[in-house]
This record gives C-alpha cells, structure tokens and sequence, in this order.
C-alpha cells in the first residue's frame, strides 16, 4: 500500500470519506438554517432536534408499519415538514413583529421539549437502523474500500443541496423567496402572499433537515442526542460561512467536514476543535462570514 | 365600473355637459379610485388626518406638497403598507381599507416606491418579471422594451448594478407587465438628469395614452405641471387644495406659497 506524506493511503482516503459524509450534514443542516434565516430571521434551534425527529420517523415508519428506507425518503420530511408548518402557524408566526431573540428562545425550548419526549418514550441508548439491502456491502475504488451507502450520502447530499441552490437561485419561486428576504412589504404589495411563502419556507427548511435525519439514521445510531450533539457544530460551520449565501452554507458544509477528517489524519488531537478555531480566527478576521453579506 | 375604464378621450359624458370633455377636473365619470378621509399612523405617530381626493378613469392626477408633508404615506396606505389607517379607499367600487396589500394589488393598483426597491439578489430581468400578473391587459415585454430599450440590454445585470436611472425605469417598467391600470408613482424623477427626467415624462405621457389612471407624487414642480391633468396640495397629512393643470397659472403664487418655493 502507497503512502503520502507517510501516511498510509487508505487510512488517509478513509478519513477523506468520513470528512465527506459528516460535510454532507453539516451541509444539509446548514444550509435549511440558512434558508430559515434568510426569510424568517429566527434562528432555528430546533434544527437539531427535527434532524432527529427526521431518523426517528424513518424508524417508526419501518418498526411500526413496515415502510421501507426509500419510502421514508420522500415521506419523512413530509411528514416532519408538516409539523415544522403547524409550528409556525401556531407559534413562530405570533413572534415576527418581537427581537429576534424570541424566536431564539421558542425553538430552543421546542428543541428541549421534543428531544425530551423522545428521550422519555425511547430512552438514550440508541435504536437500529439496517441499511437498506440494494446498499449493502462496498465497492473497491483501487485506492479504497467505498462503503455503499456512504456513497450514497454524499451523493444524495449534494444532489439535494444543488437542487436547493437551484431552486432559489435560478426558479421564479425562488426570486419571490430572494425578494422576499431583501423587502417582504414590497413583495407583498406585488400581491404575492408572503405569509404562505414565509410559512412553506420554514416546512422545506425542517424538510431538509428530516431528509438529513433519514440518510443518518442507517450510519448513526437512532438517538434523541443525535440531533443536539450534530447542531452545535453545525452552527459554527454557520457562523463560518455566514448566514446570507445558500452556496456559501453548502460549500463550507462540505469544507469543514474535510478539513475535520484531514485533521483526524495529520493531527488527531485537534479535530474535535479544528472547526471551532476556525470559527475563532473567521469571525476575528470577517465577522459577516465567509460568504455572508453585511447587513 | 367597467365601461369606464380606458374610456378618457373616447367617450362623450352621459350628461353631455359641454365642458367635461375638455375639463378633466369634472369628470362625469364614477372615480377609478376615491380616497376619503384616511388617516395613517407609524407606531404611535399620527402622520395622515384625513386624505381625500378622487382620480377619474385615465386621469394623471399629482400630489404635490413639501417635504414631510405625507405623500409617500399617503401612497403606501392606499396600498395598504402602514400597519393601521382608517378611512376610506375605494378603488374600481370595492372597498380595500381592510384589504392587506396583496389583495389591493390583485385588484390592480401597483406602487413604484420612492426608494425604489430594485433587489440587489435578483437580476434586472427576475426584477422586471418578479410582480406576478394581477389582470389580463398588461403590457407586453416588447412594448415595455419599446419605451425602455437600456434594460433589453441589461436583462442579465444584477438589479443594483444598474444606473440610478436606470433603476427608476426598471422600477416602474416591472409594474407595468402586470395588468395593473393604476400607477402609485412616488417621486420618479427624484435625482435624476434632465435628459432622464423628460424620458419619463414622455413614458408618462404614453402609458396615459395606453388607458393607465395615475397618481404621481412630484417634488419637481414643472415636471408635474407638464404630465398631470390635476394638483392635490398635501399638508400636514391633509389635502388642502385642489388646482386644475388648466388653471395652474392663474394660481402660481398660491402654488408657490404652498410649497414654500
Ligand atoms: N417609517 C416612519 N416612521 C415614523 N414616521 C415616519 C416614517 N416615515 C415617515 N414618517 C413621518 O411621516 C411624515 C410624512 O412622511 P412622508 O414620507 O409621507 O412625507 P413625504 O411627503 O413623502 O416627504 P418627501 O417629500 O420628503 O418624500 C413625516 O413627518 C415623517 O417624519
Ligand atoms: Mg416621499
């Protein structure tokens, strides 16, 4: 087996492969934050939380009614996309003429109570998840062992991340969206109804992060923490890459989840805070982020 | 209501009163849109005491008035854009007080703000075709081309990139497409060059010539005098006078002491 800079390949390529995968959540998780943030100016805290309730409902939908992975694909974040809309209809939308730090505090104590209802009915110890058979088993790359379905998350991962671009950056319901986080009474008194958008904004935000939550539940075991241990990280990669741009929050999604798995290879100790430090160093050199803009 | 629309110069007054053709100031006509007695508030401040005024079908009408006066508020709550008025704006014979501005635009009144409000995340083309359509019977792409040829050319620039009078242009082009047949044009001459400014006077002139009923507010005197068919005076949230373009020289230094000019 090759080397380089005498580390041996495979294991180098391996943490390479876990930087990706762990990049493609951060990815999708940061980039529903952004979504949410651009237009509704809260601060999702529940986003961990419905990350969760994402793998959780993909659990219950094959434990209790035997629906398959691919079903609990499309849906799950229907499903938790739904609850995300009657959140916002009942609670978030009373909160838009107060300071932001009200909509702060809602969703961090909604993340508590969901993560509590969970912890309460299915404890903590985790439940399994099986990968679907048509993933089972690896492919040899030559330089590497490739896993299936880690294959397919990131491949699912930027396929939905790029649609989502897409989406926002080049469709018409995108502009009104665009236009709607510059100058919503304006684009109100085009007629649009910016209630409904604000509101079907919040569903797709939490819908990616119940999406997220399906394609983790096969890799991490399913677990009311799995959610607020991923969402303090995700939150500096937000900080990092600044909360204005949609292809910001996806590129730094998957650049810090590979520098974190270079930093596993060269200098172990450090990858737990790697993020964290660069997080340090962006704000003291651009306090708007990478890609954000000032406001 | 229908049969008065898009009617100015064609059609003859069912009284058949001698002067209403010639006079627009006594249009025989119901009002497109008739505002009375409106009243505006930002948060606590009382800013309008009881707007009214009345714009016939096909009419350019100004209000006119010093800085501060109330105009643009006067704009944004016929439009619905203050977080409480009272009164009356009738437009078209519904009643909009109640309306939001989504239903007061999908009735067909469309604003092109002072500030302008061109998005900086939108191209000027995604600008141009952002308002949806309210009516059937807006201007084609080509038309509005026709009267703009700087944005054909400028479709894939970034809306903010554009000139500053560039950017007036684009601002009232977008609410043009929509079907909408009343205009809330909020100082569209506003720093711009001379040779801009008659550019829209001449728009104007031509999208009364399509059948459009405007409402300009204007802190170029002359501008308006050249466009506008009737002056609203506008004074501490109130409308104080009403002039006739006809009859604007005759009242020149009532004029001028209103304005402080
Ligand atoms: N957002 C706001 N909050 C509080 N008061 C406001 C606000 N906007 C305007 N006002 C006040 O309302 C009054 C009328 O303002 P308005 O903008 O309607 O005047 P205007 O006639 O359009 O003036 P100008 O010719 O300078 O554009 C002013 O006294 C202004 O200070
Ligand atoms: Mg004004």
């Amino acid at each position: 087996m090759f080397e380089i800079f005498g580390i041996p390949a495979a294991a180098l390529f391996g943490q390479l492969l876990l930087g990706l995968i762990n990049g493609s959540f951060y990815a999708l998780l940061s980039l529903g934050l952004a979504v949410i943030f651009g237009l509704l100016n809260i601060i999702n805290f529940a986003h961990g939380a419905q990350y969760m309730m994402g793998a959780f409902v993909a659990w219950m939908l094959l434990s209790y009614l035997g629906i398959n992975y691919w079903w609990a694909l499309i849906l799950v974040p229907l499903i938790v996309g739904a609850f995300g809309i009657v959140i916002e209809r009942r609670m978030i939308s009373r909160l838009y003429q107060l300071d932001h730090l009200y909509g702060l505090l809602l969703t961090f104590g909604l993340a508590l109570i969901i993560q509590g209802l969970f912890r309460n009915q299915y404890g903590v110890s985790g439940l399994p998840y099986s990968i679907p058979p048509q993933l089972q088993g690896g492919t040899n790359l030559g330089f590497m062992f490739l896993p299936n379905y880690r294959g397919w998350v990131v491949f699912a991962s930027l396929v939905v991340c790029f649609g989502t671009w897409f989406l926002i950056e080049k469709t018409r319901l995108g502009a009104y969206l665009r236009a709607a986080t510059e100058n919503p009474a304006m684009v109100g008194a085009f007629g649009i109804n910016v209630p409904r958008l604000i509101t079907l904004t919040y569903g797709f935000g939490v819908g990616l992060a119940a999406l997220a939550g399906v394609l983790a539940a096969p890799i991490y075991s399913v677990n009311p923490n799995m959610g607020a241990d991923l969402i303090i990280v995700v939150f500096a990669v937000v900080v990092i890459g600044g909360m204005g741009s949609i292809m910001g929050a996806i590129l730094t999604g998957f650049g810090l989840g590979i520098i974190e798995g270079l930093t596993r290879v060269f200098y172990p100790e450090a990858s737990a805070v790697v993020i964290f430090v660069i997080m340090a160093i962006v704000l003291m050199v651009k306090p708007t982020g990478l890609f954000g803009r000032a406001t | 209501m229908k049969p008065f629309r898009r009617t100015r110069g064609s059609s003859k007054p069912i009284s058949g009163s001698d002067m209403a053709s010639a006079q627009p100031q006594i249009s025989p006509a119901a009002p497109l849109l008739s505002v009375a007695d409106l009243a505006a508030w930002y948060g606590e401040s009382h800013v309008l005491h009881g707007i009214a005024f009345d714009v016939a079908p096909g009419e350019v009408v100004t209000l006119l008035g010093r800085n501060g006066a109330g105009k643009t508020t006067t704009l944004k709550a016929i439009m619905g854009m203050l977080p409480r008025r009272t009164g009356s704006v009738k437009f078209d014979g519904c009643e909009l007080i109640k309306a939001p501005p989504r239903a007061i635009a999908r009735a067909g009144v469309a604003l092109c703000p002072e500030e302008r409000a061109i998005f900086s995340s939108l191209s000027v083309e995604e600008n141009l075709m952002l308002p949806p359509r309210v009516k059937p019977g807006g201007l084609s792409l080509e038309q509005i081309f026709e009267m703009f040829p700087n944005l054909k050319e400028r479709l894939s620039s970034q809306g903010t990139k554009l000139s500053g009078g560039e950017q007036q242009m684009l601002a009232i082009a977008r609410i043009l497409r929509t079907g909408a047949k009343m205009l809330l044009l909020d100082e569209p001459t506003e720093g711009l060059a001379p040779v801009i400014v008659q550019q829209i006077g001449r728009t104007i002139a031509h999208l009364k010539s399509e059948g459009f009923t405007i409402v300009l507010v204007e802190q170029n005197f002359h501008f308006a005098a050249s466009v506008a068919d009737r002056h609203y005076i506008v004074e501490q949230g109130r409308v104080i006078d009403m002039i006739p373009n006809a009859a604007l020289d005759a009242n020149i230094g009532k004029l001028h002491a209103y304005l402080g000019v």
